[in-house]
């Protein structure tokens, strides 16, 4: 019963309404947008070209390349989720097995609306509610671009989930409620610029899908886009014009330097980030990159005027022995860190997130930095989680979020116990 | 929810096919990123408190006697007993160690100068064995028959001055090569961090004013000459990291 | 066995030079693969600050090491005994593992003397022939400091070394060392900041009138990002660098400086845990073919490959040539071959000074590998040799890199080793002495009786003759180390020292006796294959599409650290083969 609610919940996430104010919504057979009538030419150099560069923007490599030497787009990849494993299709020009014989029509039918050619629906894994914003034109360039790849044949079974969930049926429930079809459309109330961030984050990089947090059943929450959320044991945090918490504090070429080089003057990328910056952000141009933080850093933070944990708090204490002896020799006594290698800690945003899932991960499993052609150092945190207890990491994560200024909620024992079980059975999944 | 998840997590696959393709003593190749895994590649695994795992009884009593008569308790600092001597030379004679694990075992043995180091075709466990029997029939032998444990202290420190000199006869073994293996063995529990079984509540470390597993000087690269403040600390754990004990 | 698909390059160890060769050849758009037989070793999975600083895992027990069983060597001090096996490490460490040497090195990064390079030439010159004792067989490089001097720039700025220069371009700089070669630029990185210790010295050695300088060092004074785009952090002086990874990147090691951006190389693959057996020839014996590896399993494998390159430490360079059939193996007896002759080490030498506890706390384990203060005066030909009788010399100087107490708890000499005696002076001088393990570190010149070759009784794993070590000291290395350690000793006086003990290198080479990991030659460079196993360019001359690379080459070794002077000669040796033999492949010296 439990997981059954669970998945109903879970369905019920990817409704993109919140979203539906800045979009227009059209006829799905329709093409619409800036540059409608462009039709995708498989034959024209710059328009390959084109798809390439969208392709890399939509991060499409993330789910239809498989780890580990698998061949480009040919599937495979398995997408883990509450209620099982689903596994990535195969877009390869293959007749049989990947997407050969589709039409451009049928490849703008998958993007916009999340129907495959026989008319099946898709899995929202595959984000269609984002990018049903993308233009024809984009679509089809990057339906060009995949016309050029050497066919793979390889079938791929994607259809894993246990009943009922592998009814696809319940699909088209699903969306009557919560998916809003339609194009992207600019606000004439901000420059060019702007517009060109909105489209790139809300539509092909589907920043939401991680970043916006969630209601019980699992819709965006109302007036809390980009506000943080936590997924599959990561914080999303925080990516609004918030001081404390999101990119209030950041310049616009730090929100850029992160996205590129998924490193700055404060952070490093690390987790899903991480491989995103690497598939996506770091190979999008600079005015891209741009163009997604003015519009990021223009939207609206939270104010939850916590209070900062207390130094005299015997957590806060050890916390603080902790980081001394512990912490210290790379992030600094001071919190400052070391740029290009270790985050800083003071006055950065990633510890201060109201939800506290990506700290205790890092610091009970490690992790490794992003590491890309500007910032190739790929620096890793190591693990602590065979010497600090629950009680510990508690402590020292509460300190590093209530010291040198920082403030956000204290967390504890428990929470990280918690944590300490999801991260192993993710680790080590109980089939 | 579907697609929140559509990045697939790096740490749990990796974990597996890591694991799968290059543990740390499998061949493996190497290309395109650095590896990386979720947690610690061989982190410490803390000696527990609790019976001999090499030793009988008597050979612990035997071994623990000695060892404090090499490091004497007094009223500045502990002896090697009570430091947990013994049962770091205990578990480590039940482990790799003990086993000569990783050192050139291939014959023949034939006994050099002593510039080309020890050559004994015994491990260090049936060394220590043979040497405890040998040193317990020393004792008889020079103190009515007694073993060494129950020998006065000036008496015991005569028959650590026989293995010191090389004068008390220990079968198959080079008794002074053995008392070089006991000394270092002893320093070695005495120093070592607390996670080995020795150093007990780094009373060693606090003695001679060491900070222990510490690895960051940076503010006192500068201040020559000061005294400096805090307490050691060790691989596994320290006093201050309790949040009950700030209170 | 099975064979692999062809490769441009195999390269045979990846540590310094395995990885500089492997980035710089695969930037050149070659197919490089790397083998090595220890695992891959990551800084936060591996060595982490939380559990680096373990003294008996790393410092006693060997983590990084190789095993004996797997491969070791025999000893013996002339060719009258019988060599033993060395059962377990002493006097020097073999590193295992992704980043070799580079991993566990105390990071001292000094260049050689220009005059080194031509050591028998200026000795003769300066001296006189007969000047150079017999059995000595010194000889010039067939290199200059000169042609190395952008390589050893190169090689600093991978590392972002950090020091004081004392020669800018001939422009002697204060502060610096007035003694070394003319630099083209000054370090990348200002010196270390020194302790209390290294302070009482460089003011002592300047009262007396000596030219005291920071040592250069590997250990970031500053955080620092290298040519190649990689960061390391600033030294925290923890105290556990050498034998020890450096958990904080703050170490210039392979891992923090070169090997996340080669990993990325498209053409580059590793292969950790592989074992090389043997270059392969072909029938000829004059060319490589390729390279036959073992695995974990034990399963042989060839790896066919257009250029192998030795990149081992010095030892197995060595072993490979033997093991393979590449030039002759050096017999003394009848003065022929060049495999295996001229193998050296390092005489070091210290003193142990005791001072007040009422008045100096040292707190020794604030340090770092390659902190201290250094003089130059009496190193290589820096002093008039003429009425001492000896040649060579070592910069000396308080580098004491450590206070864990296992290895470091210095007493008088005359202390019972155990008792009420021996516990009180520990006590009494652990915070208020100072110990270099390596406070004289001297030159070892080359012998005709100091040499690697084949053991006729002891085998390794897989049956191959061990190789023997033959190595003594001889009188000028004992005249040598008298005269510099009574130096160091004076210094140590005027630094305020209650009493010193002088550790001089006596008697017979101990090969349970550590002191430094330093092992020189056994397959020379020289301008002559009658004297040398590679040509300058570390090009073997009998097999010219094989490159052994390291201090192996090393005719002699001088008064210093070697690793700066192995990274310049790996630069050099790579721009001879992107830039001459792969337009033209082929021998790059006529014989």
């Amino acid at each position: 019963m439990r997981k059954l609610l669970l998945g109903t919940a879970a369905f019920v996430l990817l409704g993109a309404g919140a979203l539906a104010a800045a979009y227009v919504a059209t006829d799905p057979k329709l093409p619409s947008g800036p540059q409608a009538e462009s039709h995708g030419d498989a034959q024209s150099f710059s328009e390959v070209e084109y798809g390439r560069t969208m392709l890399t923007v939509a991060d499409c490599a993330a789910c239809h390349t498989a780890k580990d030497g698998g061949e480009p787009f040919a599937g495979g990849r398995p997408i883990e989720t509450p209620f099982g494993v689903i596994v990535s299709s195969n877009i390869t020009p293959d007749r049989e097995t990947g997407i050969g014989t589709w039409t451009d029509e049928d490849f703008a039918d998958a993007l916009w609306h999340g129907f495959g050619k026989d008319g099946h629906q898709i899995y929202p894994a595959m984000p269609y509610p984002y990018y049903t914003h993308m233009t024809r034109r984009d679509v089809d360039a990057i339906h060009s671009y995949l016309k050029t790849l050497k066919p793979v044949h390889k079938q791929v079974v994607s259809d894993t989930l246990p009943f009922p969930l592998n009814i696809r049926l319940g699909m088209r429930a699903w969306n009557l409620l919560y998916f809003r079809d339609g194009r992207f459309a600019p606000d004439p109330a901000h420059d060019d610029v702007y517009n060109r961030g909105a489209y790139l984050v809300t539509g092909p990089e589907h920043c939401g899908a991680c970043h916006t947090p969630k209601t019980v059943l699992g819709g965006d929450e109302a007036g809390k886009l980009y506000q943080g959320n936590v997924i599959q044991g990561w914080t999303a945090p925080n990516i609004t014009g918030d001081r404390r918490r999101g990119l209030g504090s950041w310049s616009i070429e730090d929100v850029v330097e992160y996205l590129k080089t998924g490193h700055n003057r404060q952070a490093a990328s690390s987790g899903p980030m991480a491989e995103e910056v690497g598939l996506s952000s770091s190979r999008m141009k600079d005015e891209e990159l741009r163009a997604i933080a003015v519009y990021l850093k223009a939207q609206p933070g939270q104010d939850d005027g916590a209070a900062p944990v207390p130094a005299s708090d015997p957590a806060m204490r050890a916390g603080a022995a902790i980081y001394a002896d512990s912490c210290a020799s790379c992030h600094r006594g001071d919190g400052s860190g070391v740029r290009g290698l270790f985050p800083t800690l003071a006055g950065a945003p990633v510890v201060q997130q109201l939800d506290p899932t990506s700290l205790i991960r890092v610091v009970l499993q490690g992790a490794r930095s992003a590491a890309t052609p500007s910032a190739p150092t790929g620096a890793a945190m190591p693990s602590y989680d065979w010497r600090l207890d629950d009680a510990q990491v508690a402590a020292v994560v509460t300190y590093i979020r209530n010291a040198w200024g920082n403030q956000a909620p204290a967390v504890e024992a428990g929470t990280v116990a918690k944590s300490r079980r999801a991260f192993a059975e993710q680790a080590h999944p109980v089939e | 929810m579907l697609i929140l998840n559509r990045r697939r997590l790096l740490s749990g696959t990796a974990l597996v096919l890591f694991t799968a393709s290059s543990a740390p003593s499998r061949a493996g190749t190497i290309a395109g990123a650095l590896p990386w895994a979720p947690g610690a590649a061989a982190p410490p695994r803390p000696v527990v408190p609790g019976p001999w795992h090499f030793f009988t009884p008597a050979e612990g009593r035997t071994v623990e006697a000695i060892v404090d008569r090499i490091i004497p308790p007094d009223p500045d600092g502990p002896g090697a007993r009570d430091a947990g001597c013994a049962v770091f030379i205990d578990r480590q004679l039940a482990g790799p160690f003990g086993r000569a694990e990783g050192l050139y075992d291939h014959g023949p043995f034939v006994t050099g100068t002593k510039q080309q180091g020890p050559q004994s075709r015994l491990d260090p466990a049936t060394q220590y064995r043979g040497a405890l029997r040998a040193i317990d029939a020393y004792s008889a032998q020079h103190h009515d028959g007694r073993p060494f444990v129950d020998l006065a202290a000036a008496d015991q420190d005569a028959v650590i001055g026989a293995i010191e000199d090389g004068s008390l006869p220990i079968e198959d073994v080079v008794t002074k090569d053995f008392w070089t293996m006991l000394l270092k063995n002893t320093r070695q529990g005495f120093f070592a961090d607390p996670v080995y079984g020795g150093n007990r509540d780094m009373a060693a470390w606090k003695w001679i004013g060491f900070p222990g597993a510490r690895y960051d000087y940076s503010d006192w690269i500068d201040r020559h000459n000061e005294p400096y403040p805090h307490a050691p600390i060790g691989i596994a754990e320290a006093p201050l990291w309790r949040p009950a004990a700030s209170k | 066995m099975r064979k692999l698909p062809h490769k441009d390059v195999a390269i045979i160890g990846l540590g310094w030079t395995g990885s500089i060769m492997a980035h710089g050849l695969s930037e050149a758009g070659l197919d490089v693969i790397a083998f090595e037989r220890g695992p891959w070793r990551d800084t936060a999975q591996d060595f982490p600050p939380t559990y680096a600083p373990d003294e008996y895992r790393y410092r006693v027990r060997h983590e990084l090491f190789l095993r004996p069983a797997q491969m070791t060597f025999t000893f013996r001090n002339n060719p009258s005994q019988t060599a033993l096996p060395i059962r377990d490490w002493g006097a020097f460490m073999l590193g295992n593992g992704v980043g070799g040497g580079g991993l566990h090195w105390n990071a001292e990064m000094w260049r050689f003397e220009p005059s080194q390079f031509m050591l028998k030439t200026h000795l003769t010159e300066r001296y006189g022939a007969k000047f150079i004792p017999a059995g000595m067989t010194i000889q010039d490089w067939g290199v200059t400091y000169d042609e190395l001097e952008p390589h050893y720039d190169r090689f600093e700025y991978l590392c972002g070394t950090a020091g004081t220069a004392g020669n800018l371009r001939g422009a002697i700089q204060p502060g610096g060392n007035p003694f070394e070669g003319p630099r083209s630029r000054p370090y990348p990185t200002p010196a270390q900041k020194q302790p209390f210790n290294a302070t009482l010295f460089a003011k002592a050695a300047r009262e007396m009138g000596h030219q005291p300088f920071p040592q250069p060092s590997g250990n970031m004074s500053q955080p620092y990002t290298n040519p190649l785009g990689v960061t390391l952090g600033p030294c925290t002086f923890c105290g556990y660098c050498e034998w020890f990874g450096c958990g904080n990147y703050s170490k210039a090691s392979p891992q923090t400086t070169i090997l996340p951006v080669l990993v990325k190389q498209p053409g580059f693959t590793a292969r950790d845990n592989c074992e090389v057996l043997r270059i392969v020839l072909d029938a000829g014996g004059k060319r490589a073919t390729g390279v036959v590896f073992v695995d974990t399993d034990g399963e042989e494998w060839e790896q066919p490959a257009d250029l192998v390159l030795c990149c081992a430490f010095t030892p197995f360079n060595v072993q490979l040539l033997m093991l393979s059939g590449v030039g002759e193996i050096y017999d003394p007896a009848a003065k022929r071959g060049n495999v295996g002759r001229n193998f050296t080490h390092q005489t070091v030498s210290t003193a142990t000074a005791f001072f007040d506890p009422a008045t100096h706390r040292f707190n020794p384990f604030v340090a770092s590998g390659a902190i201290g203060m250094c003089i130059d005066d009496f190193n290589g030909d820096n002093f008039d040799h003429g009425p001492l009788g000896f040649v060579g010399g070592g910069y000396m100087g308080q580098v004491q890199t450590n206070g864990r107490p296992i290895e470091t708890t210095p007493v008088p000499a005359g202390t019972p080793t155990w008792g009420a005696k021996w516990k009180a002076a520990v006590k009494q001088n652990y915070n208020s002495s100072v110990y270099s393990g390596s406070g004289v570190h001297g030159s070892f010149y080359s012998y005709d009786d100091v040499f690697l070759d084949l053991d006729p009784t002891y085998k390794d794993r897989f049956g191959r003759p061990l190789m023997r070590m033959t190595i003594d000291f001889h009188e000028n290395e004992h005249k040598m180390s008298a005269f510099l350690t009574d130096r160091y000793a004076e210094i140590l006086r005027a630094m305020g020292a209650t009493r010193v003990d002088k550790l001089p290198r006596t008697g017979h080479y101990d090969v349970t006796d550590y002191q430094t990991s330093h092992l020189c030659g056994g397959a020379v460079m020289g301008a002559e294959p009658s004297t040398s196993v590679v040509n300058r360019y570390q090009q073997s001359w009998d097999v010219p599409n094989l490159f052994v690379i390291g201090a192996s080459s090393f005719p002699q070794n001088a008064g210093y650290n070697p690793t700066t002077t192995v990274g310049a000669l790996t630069y050099w040796t790579l721009d001879a083969i992107v830039n001459q033999y792969l337009k033209a492949p082929g021998p790059l010296v006529q014989a």
